[in-house]
């Protein structure tokens, strides 16, 4: 395993982590904050740019740009909203954060809010994480009552406000321009864009949508400065990286590595190798939006760039293990349910599309398919890509697409023996490895 | 075969119940005029999907009559109030259980049993998902992802989480909520780390 101490999840096993005194005391807490008060904010912005840190949401954006675009010529105030949604499929490395190192997060904001001109951040949370959304709550009052944040933070002159907004059930809300319409008390839905958020965002001010994983690195950049930052991992890929592995593995789990990492030390190193020792089938590594890698693209550094030539992305750095046990008919249906319910409905191409696809799958997978209905997957997924508002559409489509290119033989069984093979009373007689 | 359930249409509109004549608590009141004052003067729309968490807590789902109150609370119409409702799967428009069983049924959860867990509750309570009991103690529903693949399978009861649900430990579950009510959720990691850090 290459070696690598963990930055971002050094303590979160220890008792009180979360407070602020265990912040203060073990994490250099609010140095950062500190440092870069005394700074301009466009040597904030800069240096976010020169450490190349790269949004950890999902599309791996370049934060600095992102801020940089940020309209600076306006009467109208900034914003600063911290993505907490966390609802893709396969990753659970925000909650981890937020629950065991809140304060990481609430300078985090505090600082691009300076970096940006905003005096108020919004942390968009989703409504699942009521539990953690607790412990945030009550560590951002003590962030208050300490000084950090509120009216002239360290006698600066800089005043910040940090809130949390419960989100209510809506995977969608996690695309930014959704998130902004949820906060302004909408129904998730995307944005036509242009105008990007940077210019028109939250009550059509200039606003910066970060992840909260982004937002947790930025505290490590001021403090130690971007060449530290981008020596850790690969060319373009620098910083700690959380990774979430769930599925076959023997110790799913959050586990931090540099971007060097590959598949097969974050499945056999870090999560204890496969459930049960059955073979490796595939892997999902960027939640459940992104293509299947194989057995062959184990050695592949799980980094944006390297999976992305491998044919695949790092997304949200949820990694999905499969075994053998898996139908990948079955695969395709089960997460087809999840797009078709998550839907927003605004686009006609998603909203028919992706109910159509599970229709189809579910006919498939249930022993009725014909040998056109392949076809027809394929040409109502294809119909999909490209043609909507936001990401969601091409994601809808991609397990399709993926298991279908990856697996077609499989497909072709279902419709030739009309019955999938791995059947429910299969299932039953494996509970343990029961896949589905 | 029903391979889709026919009713699922994203333009399928079911009317709220009207209800009874409903305010918020003072209690309720106070934390909304709280709440409210995080967002701009002029965004008080901002505040809507609190607003509805305060309506849904004090009467247990949100009827016409709590959305005309939230209406007039943010200072927008009663229709765009049932727009936000109509959106969002965590608000009920019908009377819940006290327990609701929020199953999650997404690929981690499902690699790891989760259709067992569904199975098992089903059958435990007589209920199918989507259904309450006839005492109103249990809804049981099957949700999308939770966010909590790592501890798979995962169950959100009410607000709190119960973890790592295995189907033969469902009953034991039911019977412990029936009998010792909320306590009984002790299967969320933070209880286990709030009594390891009590000790420490």
């Amino acid at each position: 395993m290459t070696p690598y101490a963990p930055i971002l999840t050094s303590h979160v096993g220890e008792p009180n982590s979360y407070s602020l005194d265990f912040y203060v005391t073990h994490q250099q807490g609010y140095e950062g904050l500190r440092k870069a008060l005394t700074q301009e904010p466009g040597d904030i912005i800069d240096q976010v740019k020169t450490s190349g840190l790269r949004g950890r949401g999902g599309a791996g954006f370049p934060t600095g740009l992102k801020w940089q675009f940020v309209l600076k010529d306006t009467p109208n105030p900034k914003y600063i909203c911290c993505n907490a949604d966390e609802s893709e499929p396969g990753t659970f490395k925000d909650h981890v954060l937020m629950e065991r190192n809140p304060h990481l997060l609430i300078e985090g904001c505090a600082i691009a809010a300076f970096a940006i001109g905003a005096r108020v951040a919004y942390i968009y949370i989703r409504g699942e994480f009521y539990h953690v959304q607790q412990i945030l709550e009550a560590e951002i009052e003590k962030a208050y009552a300490a000084g950090f944040l509120g009216k002239n933070i360290l006698g600066s002159g800089f005043d910040c406000d940090v809130y949390v907004h419960r989100g209510a059930g809506a995977y969608e809300a996690g695309e930014e321009t959704a998130l902004i319409e949820s906060l302004e008390g909408k129904r998730a839905q995307p944005r036509i864009k242009p105008p990007f958020p940077a210019v028109a965002g939250l009550y059509q001010c200039p606003t910066a949508v970060n992840n909260v994983e982004t937002l947790c690195n930025v505290p490590l950049i001021v403090l130690n400065g971007p060449e530290w930052f981008s020596g850790m991992g690969p060319e373009k890929n620098g910083g700690p990286k959380l990774y979430c592995v769930s599925g076959h593995v023997k110790k799913p789990g959050v586990y931090e590595a540099s971007m060097h990492t590959t598949l097969r030390e974050l499945i056999y190193d870090h999560a204890g190798g496969m459930l049960d020792d059955r073979p490796f089938k595939a892997i999902i590594p960027g939640g459940s939006s992104v293509p299947l890698l194989l057995p062959e693209h184990l050695d592949t550094p799980a980094s944006f760039d390297d999976i992305q030539k491998a044919g695949s992305m790092l997304g949200s750095a949820g990694l999905i293990v499969l075994n053998d046990s898996v139908c990948m008919v079955w695969l395709a249906m089960n997460l087809l349910h999840f797009y078709r319910h998550e839907s927003c409905g605004k686009c006609t191409p998603c909203r028919e599309g992706c109910d159509w696809l599970y229709k189809l799958l579910a006919r498939i997978e249930g022993g009725e398919g014909q040998p056109k209905d392949l076809d027809l997957l394929f040409g109502v997924s294809s119909n999909i890509v490209g043609k909507t508002l936001c990401a969601f559409g091409d994601a809808a489509a991609t397990p399709v697409l993926s298991t279908m290119t990856l697996f077609r033989a499989e497909y072709e069984a279902h419709v030739r023996e009309g019955r999938c093979t791995l059947t429910a009373d299969w299932r039953a007689a494996h509970p343990v490895m029961a896949a589905h | 075969m029903d391979y889709a359930p026919a009713k699922f249409h994203k333009s399928a509109r079911e009317l709220a119940e009207p209800g009874g004549a409903f305010a918020y608590t003072p209690e309720h009141q106070a934390k909304f005029d709280a709440n409210v004052k995080c967002y701009p003067p002029d965004q008080r729309r901002s505040a809507i999907l609190f607003a509805l968490y305060l309506a849904q807590r004090q009467q247990g789902y949100v009827t016409a009559a709590a959305m005309r109150h939230v209406a007039e609370q943010i200072g927008c119409t009663p229709a765009e109030v049932e727009d936000v409702v109509s959106y969002y799967t965590m608000f009920f428009t019908k009377p819940v259980g006290t327990y609701v069983l929020n199953v999650c049924r997404t690929l981690s959860c499902a690699l790891r049993g989760a259709e067992r867990v569904t199975a098992a509750l089903s059958a435990e309570l007589g209920i199918t998902p989507g259904e309450t009991d006839p005492t109103g103690t249990f809804t049981l529903i099957e949700v999308e992802c939770l966010g909590a693949c790592d501890r798979a399978p995962v169950v959100m009861v009410n607000d709190d989480w119960h973890e790592c649900l295995a189907p033969e430990d469902v009953r034991r579950l039911v019977e412990d909520l029936r009998t010792r009510g909320p306590a009984a959720l002790t299967g969320c990691h933070l209880h286990k780390e709030k009594a390891a850090e009590a000790t420490s």
